[in-house]
């Protein structure tokens, strides 16, 4: 490859954090900013049209994921989710919050907030479903258990079958929550919803718009809202609702679930790729978890540091990612690995490269190819 | 050239890349994460992290944050702690030039492939017969090239300060003809990582025992007392529960014995300042200091005193021409040549 290729091209994988949005999603959202101004909750005509594409939206989303009208809330996005499930049901009901201690802050620090119960994790970063029995019969008051359907940094897939089953027997009164927010793309949410009482997504990751989430709360399942106000969502979540991005957020899911086969297989294909390929230039790296969805793809570069690599990698015109970052955009060091047990001088080099829905063949080549002549150039700087 | 210019978001800094990137050179902006803790007044808080970025993005170079808290807390504020523990008062802005800017940070951007780092300090690099040398800013009553005295000898033609051939008025013009929205900011006064409102005596409380202790006068007897021994530093002459009468201040502070020494200023003043770890930017500066007199600066902004220095390994004797008030052992002294420009080379106070 030449200079000019390898250095201009821009190759976008960091689609963990944020993927493209689906044209049809941003077709839908700007009809809807063009001509729907009106506030669905009044009672006029103009808002009654608002209105009418809210409850279109609501209905599409619900027989996506398998459940009824009534048990979609929309909220702002994953975090307000996972915080209005752990903190609404704690509040609601009293007793311990529980959940692995490699899930996303979202969840994490609600747990850590209301004094909860964080669990050890297997070395793939999923919980065993015999930890979460243990947890619950030492604890007499569950009030939730939050378990992620995948991890945001590593990709692993948690047995959410097995985590219900136990949750169930132990505490048939708690509610079971999933982070689903990175499952969406790879696997079908009405999958998940069978096994759990609450579940949490976020447009932005499936080929929708930022500051739309979706919480779909079973039926019965009482949870105190997190926000007060005019009464909307049925009192689940006040708040004049989001109307375009609201219909942008079902027509991404719709895309994602008519395309999700083909993504699927043609996107595991470019994953085993982009990690035989780095992993066969490069000595240093190993792919961290082997069973993940295709869409994550995370390495140690064992000895290197993660700033330098994700540093040249931009300059490169490759946007990757390690683990999350701070306020100040610094990058912090990875709670997930770290839980997980990988040795310090692995965890310093963590990569994420993660795919998405429109990843392409010469995403991988320009990646595999970036990746390998920063590490062997980081490589020589350190053994120099 | 391609350029790091640490970025801290105050004004000297975003002058500096502002001067780079109008020079020509390709220029990255950089704000080192520092410091976790609960500190939001100081160099690494998320509102000088915005103040940096958003001076990038006005300047048109591209801003990035690396996280050096782990190597901070290690290099600067555990040794921080560690030294009241021993009773001394360190210099951390001294440490953290020493650990993060001009070695954590440098090494990073040789590894990255940039040709230089810049930094907002006020001191220059000058060429002297035996190679380059830190010297004193241009601006003398803004110069730092007391806290920048240790870069090293490789490093010194790879570190630039752009603003230290000007003085403060002039980097504030600049940045406000450029409409920097740092232009206004007050400069930086205490330590970072300890904010305002908790004060070092806080901070340090939470992380380290401070014991009780007698204030004595030079006879022995007991004129006083202080809640942490920890705390007091030589020349101190409140807080120590002493009353009214004649001026007395702290000659020596004897953590183990719990016991803190008052006398009258005379007291104060030593011949002999003894100092260890040196720092000689040059390979040659020992011998060529050593047996000389040279003109010795004892603190950030502190008047400098002629001193015949004598070398014996990694130590030194610093024998006043006239005696000087005592310096607090932890405290570092910088060695300038003759013409009080260029540093020749440093050490740091040893207890008694």
């Amino acid at each position: 490859m030449t200079r000019e290729a390898s250095t201009r091209r821009e190759v976008y994988l960091d689609h963990a954090a944020s993927t493209t949005m689906h044209p049809e999603a941003l077709g839908a959202m700007q009809a809807v900013l063009a001509s729907t101004h009106a506030n669905p909750s009044g009672s006029h005509r103009k808002s009654r049209e608002a209105r009418r594409a809210v409850d279109e939206a609501r209905d599409l989303v619900a027989e996506l994921v398998g459940c009824m009208p009534g048990e979609v809330v929309f909220t702002s996005g994953g975090t307000e989710s996972a915080n209005a499930a752990v903190l609404g049901a704690v509040r609601r009901r009293g007793g311990v919050s529980v959940c692995p201690a490699t899930e996303h802050h979202a969840v994490l620090h609600c747990v850590e907030h209301t004094g909860g119960v964080v669990l050890a994790v297997r070395d793939d970063g999923t919980v065993d479903p015999l930890t979460v029995d243990a947890a619950l019969a030492a604890n007499e008051r569950v009030a939730v258990v939050s378990v992620m359907a995948v991890n945001n940094e590593v990709g692993s897939l948690n047995d959410l079958a097995g985590v219900s089953r136990a949750v169930r027997r132990r505490a048939p009164g708690a509610v079971l929550h999933t982070d689903a927010v990175q499952a969406v793309t790879w696997i079908d949410p009405s999958s998940l919803w069978p096994h759990v009482d609450v579940l949490s997504i976020s447009a932005h990751k499936f080929g929708g718009p930022k500051g739309v989430g979706v919480m779909v709360v079973r039926d019965g399942t009482d949870l105190e809202p997190l926000v007060l106000g005019g009464g909307q969502e049925r009192d689940r979540r006040s708040g004049t609702l989001n109307v375009a991005g609201i219909v942008a957020t079902a027509a991404a899911l719709a895309v994602t679930h008519r395309e999700r086969a083909a993504t699927l297989g043609r996107v595991a294909a470019l994953r085993r790729r982009l990690v035989d390929g780095i992993c066969s230039a490069v000595p240093v790296a190993s792919q961290t978890v082997v069973n993940a969805v295709p869409g994550i793809a995370h390495l140690c570069l064992e000895g290197l540091e993660s700033e330098s690599l994700l540093f040249l990698l931009d300059e490169m015109g490759v946007c990757a990612s390690a683990a999350s970052a701070c306020a100040s955009g610094a990058m912090e060091p990875s709670h997930v690995l770290a839980a997980m047990g990988v040795p310090a001088a692995r965890a310093g080099g963590a990569l994420r490269l993660s795919l998405g829905h429109d990843t392409t063949d010469a995403d991988i080549d320009a990646a595999v190819e970036a990746v390998t002549t920063v590490a062997s150039r980081l490589l020589a700087g350190v053994s120099r | 050239m391609k350029v790091l210019v640490a970025m801290s978001g105050g004004v000297d800094s975003s002058v500096a890349a502002f001067l780079l990137h109008e020079e020509g050179h390709d220029t990255v902006g950089v704000t080192m994460r520092l410091w976790g803790g609960e500190s939001d007044t100081g160099c690494c808080s998320v509102s000088d992290v915005d103040d940096a970025r958003r001076v990038a993005q006005q300047i048109g170079i591209d801003h990035v944050v690396f996280n050096f808290s782990e190597d901070f807390s290690a290099s600067v504020v555990e040794p921080y702690v560690g030294a009241h523990v021993r009773g001394e008062t360190p210099n951390p802005c001294i440490e953290c030039n020493r650990h993060l800017k001009f070695d954590r940070l440098v090494r990073r951007a040789r590894e990255l492939g940039f040709d230089a780092v810049a930094t907002g300090h006020h001191a220059r690099i000058l060429g002297t017969p035996d190679g380059p040398r830190v010297a004193r800013g241009a601006d003398a009553a803004k110069d730092q090239s007391y806290v920048v005295h240790m870069i090293a000898r490789d490093d010194l033609s790879y570190v630039r300060f752009p603003v230290g051939s000007m003085d403060k008025a002039a980097v504030r013009a600049i940045a406000t003809r450029a409409g920097l929205r740092t232009a206004s900011k007050p400069d930086s006064q205490d330590v970072c990582f300890i904010g305002s409102t908790v004060g070092r005596d806080g901070f340090l409380a939470k992380r380290m025992d401070l014991h009780p202790a007698d204030v004595v006068d030079t006879s022995g007897g007991t004129v006083g007392g202080v809640d942490a021994v920890e705390l007091v530093t030589v020349g101190q002459r409140r807080g120590l529960g002493l009353g009214g009468g004649d001026k007395r201040y702290v000659v020596d502070v004897d953590v183990p014995a719990r016991r803190v020494t008052v006398g009258p200023e005379e007291l104060l003043r030593t011949a002999v300042t003894r100092v260890s770890s040196l720092a000689w930017p040059h390979p040659g500066d020992a011998a060529r200091v050593n047996g000389c007199e040279v003109l010795v600066q004892a603190s950030a902004h502190g008047a400098r005193h002629r001193a015949l220095v004598r070398v014996n390994g990694d130590s030194a004797t610093v024998e006043w021409n006239v005696p000087q008030r005592r310096v607090s052992p932890g405290q570092t002294v910088v060695f300038y040549d003759d013409d009080d420009m260029h540093v020749l080379g440093a050490g740091i106070v040893t207890p008694a």
